[in-house]
């Protein structure tokens, strides 16, 4: 029953960890709360269903299941960037220099607004992945993990160790970092602080897209209004982590899916959310930096 | 600013048009897999209409809207004092007695302009006036609406009653989470203000004994005056007035106090205000109880007037209509908000054939908002003069 819990609760924290990414990139960067984060992984979600749907009636899932599972992923994280990339155009670079009210609100606006168009254009039922994996489990000890579960593991460490390398080794890495730290001195050196800040956009919404993917396969149906937890509490676990901080966000991801899955199988499923809630409500009142974060002064 | 001509110039090169059609292909493409190949034309083609609006109707819009504040402003100055008692007199009458021309239906519309004006009234309080986003709070109007239920239902405690205690435990609990959230930076507060909207939602759905779980409570007594019980639709609609009048007086006496300049400077820059010797947490935590007062006693209306509530009446997205109102009226204004309000409720009313479309109407209205007039439909007067002596 434990090492099961804490089997689920990884899987869930992996997926949390994901979107958590695209939070703490955004707010490290531009000090900002992209709501409208969690939207974009729920659009990942649905395109993925949307393409998978599609190579079916192509044809091509009964033969090679394998390369268009990886297909339609592929086309939802491109399509989920350039959403994400055209989100920062549209709704943030416009109020860079505003005050700190309207950029929250504009995210916000922006979405509520991607939660109608999909619920407009996709209906407010569930739509439902298609029943194409092989079922795939091992058991042992009472315990069963499925080839999904695994499946999810993996790339989704994949994914983390590939952005962890990007981030560290790369010199678009290096340039994010650098804007990060400080956005005007970047700029003073070279880097091209727009195109750095598009690039933060796109890569969140990429390991968005991923999260989205996954979720889609592994719980098998999506909803419109599933973008709007799952935001808020991969929000929590960057938080938890220390916004800002990328290990922070992974880690931050890991503990909140411990934590929740935990608490729903010993505490109370019924009250599931209100931990990620709670805990949210804890760090910020007595570490605001986080786990891992560093403590921030405000500038005058 | 660049001189008119200059850009209406460049809107007619040919790189204009080839920038708005790529960025209407754009748009379409991106709809492509969620709407299909026509959706995805139609979303071009709006997307092109819309850009074409605003180069070549907005900086029209703009000059006319800075125009009439500006204008309505001076009005406000010049005119002298009896005028202005007589023109607020004239409208308070008009308020009085439109109702005896309307049909029940079109009351009842009126009647929920009302209650969200005084909704939103409180809201600017807390958004507009001190700055800070509370995305939470439709939870206090939850909780106004729950304490005056319960207690009248229930207890049989009479309306007049139930009505302030459901303001005062909304207050209660508004300087609960003023408290918890004092240290918290804008950001930060907006995340935790939505963190309490949806842990109240769960209690509210799951606290079976109390709350009556998602069934929600039923059979809530009309509010009685004397031996007459309020039925009508027009009863409501005085009530809604009533409230509506008191809430209007207070929040403008307040925000032409210390009080309200000290909110607006916390709003401009905090630690300013601090070192100013202003004791912010005192204004915040004020702020968040008297904005959280006026939801609980627009809560308590609508449970006496609906005589039902379920927790899907109080959901993060009741939040964001009345953040929509504050928004697009204007934050801070107070004859803004309330034609926020006027015409949030009233407009889907009378377009019911785009009703489906109301959120996405307001998402994307609050994004044009932001970029285009954060000010507002309707400035705040403190705002339009900082900047009209600015120029």
């Amino acid at each position: 029953m434990l090492i099961q819990q804490v089997i689920n609760g990884l899987i869930l924290g992996a997926v949390y960890a994901l979107i958590a990414l695209g939070y703490t990139m955004v707010y490290g960067i531009l000090e900002l709360i992209n709501f409208a984060h969690g939207e974009i992984y729920m659009i990942g979600a649905y395109l993925s269903i949307i393409f998978l749907g599609f190579f079916t009636t192509a044809g091509l899932t009964q033969d090679h299941l394998a390369i268009s599972l990886f297909l339609s992923f592929l086309l939802s994280a491109a399509f989920c960037g350039a959403y994400g990339y055209t989100m920062e155009k549209v709704a943030y670079r416009p109020l860079r220099k505003a005050n700190r009210l309207s950029p929250l609100i504009s995210a916000l606006g922006m979405s509520i607004f991607l939660q109608n168009y999909v619920m407009l254009t996709q209906g407010s039922t569930d739509i439902v992945f298609p029943h194409l994996l092989p079922p795939l489990e091992f058991t042992g000890g009472g315990v069963t993990v499925t080839g999904i579960q695994l499946f999810i593991l993996a790339s989704s460490f994949i994914l983390m160790g590939g952005l962890y390398f990007i981030l560290q080794k790369s010199l678009i890495g290096k340039a994010m970092r650098a804007t990060a730290q400080d956005r005007i001195m970047s700029g003073l050196l070279g880097v091209n602080v727009d195109l750095i800040i598009s690039l933060t956009f796109i890569l969140g919404s990429v390991l968005a897209a991923a999260a989205g993917t996954m979720v889609a396969i592994y719980y098998g149906t999506v909803n419109f209004s599933i973008g709007y937890v799952a935001g808020i509490k991969a929000f929590t676990a960057a938080v938890l982590g220390g916004i800002g901080s990328i290990p922070g966000a992974m880690a931050g991801g890991l503990i909140l899916g411990l934590v929740e899955s935990l608490g729903a199988g010993y505490i109370s499923s019924q009250y599931k959310d209100l931990f990620a809630f709670l805990i949210l409500i804890l760090v910020l009142l007595f570490k605001p930096s986080g786990l891992l974060g560093s403590s921030t002064r405000e500038k005058v | 600013m660049k001189p008119p001509k200059a850009d209406h110039e460049k809107n007619r090169s040919g790189r204009a048009w080839l920038a708005r059609a790529g960025i209407s292909l754009w748009f379409g493409l991106l709809a492509l897999p969620f709407t299909g190949w026509k959706g995805s034309l139609r979303i071009s083609a709006s997307v092109l209409a819309g850009i074409l609006l605003f180069q070549y109707g907005l900086p029209r819009f703009t000059a006319l809207s800075g125009k009439l504040s500006l204008w309505t402003h001076r009005a406000d100055q010049l005119a002298p004092a009896r005028l202005r008692r007589l023109l607020k007199l004239a409208g308070a009458a008009i308020l009085l007695l439109l109702p005896l021309t309307l049909n029940n239906y079109q009351i009842d519309i009126l009647t929920m302009a009302g209650l969200y004006a005084v909704l939103a009234l409180g809201l600017n309080i807390v958004v507009g006036f001190a700055g800070l986003l509370d995305l939470g709070y439709a939870g206090f109007y939850a909780v106004g609406a729950y304490t005056c239920a319960i207690l009248t239902a229930r207890y049989a405690v009479p309306f007049w009653l139930a009505l302030p205690a459901g303001g005062a435990l909304a207050a209660a609990f508004g300087m609960a989470l003023g408290v918890i959230t004092l240290r918290l930076r804008g950001d930060y507060l907006a995340i935790v203000t939505l963190g309490f909207i949806q842990i109240l939602h769960l209690i509210l759905n799951n606290w079976d004994s109390v709350t009556n779980g998602p069934r929600g409570i039923m059979r809530i007594p009309h509010p009685a005056l004397g031996s007459y019980r309020l039925a009508q639709p027009i009863d409501y609609y005085y009530l809604i007035a009533a409230i509506f009048f008191i809430t209007w007086f207070v929040v403008r006496k307040l925000n032409a106090t210390r009080i309200g300049r000290a909110w607006v400077a916390i709003r401009e820059d905090e630690l300013a205000a601090g070192a100013m010797g202003l004791n912010t947490t005192l204004l915040k935590v004020f702020a968040f109880v008297l904005g959280a007062f006026w939801a609980g006693i627009g809560g308590g209306f609508f449970a006496g007037k609906f005589g039902f509530i379920s927790p899907e009446s109080f959901t993060f997205f009741e939040s964001v209509l009345i953040l929509s109102m504050v928004v697009l009226g204007g934050l801070g204004s107070i004859p803004g908000v309330i034609l926020g309000a006027l015409a949030l409720i009233i407009l889907p009313e009378l377009l019911r054939g785009l009703s489906d479309y109301r959120m996405l109407i307001f998402g994307l209205a609050m994004i044009l908002m932001m970029i285009l007039r954060p000010e507002g439909l309707i400035g705040s007067t403190r705002r339009k003069i900082e900047t009209s002596s600015a120029k």
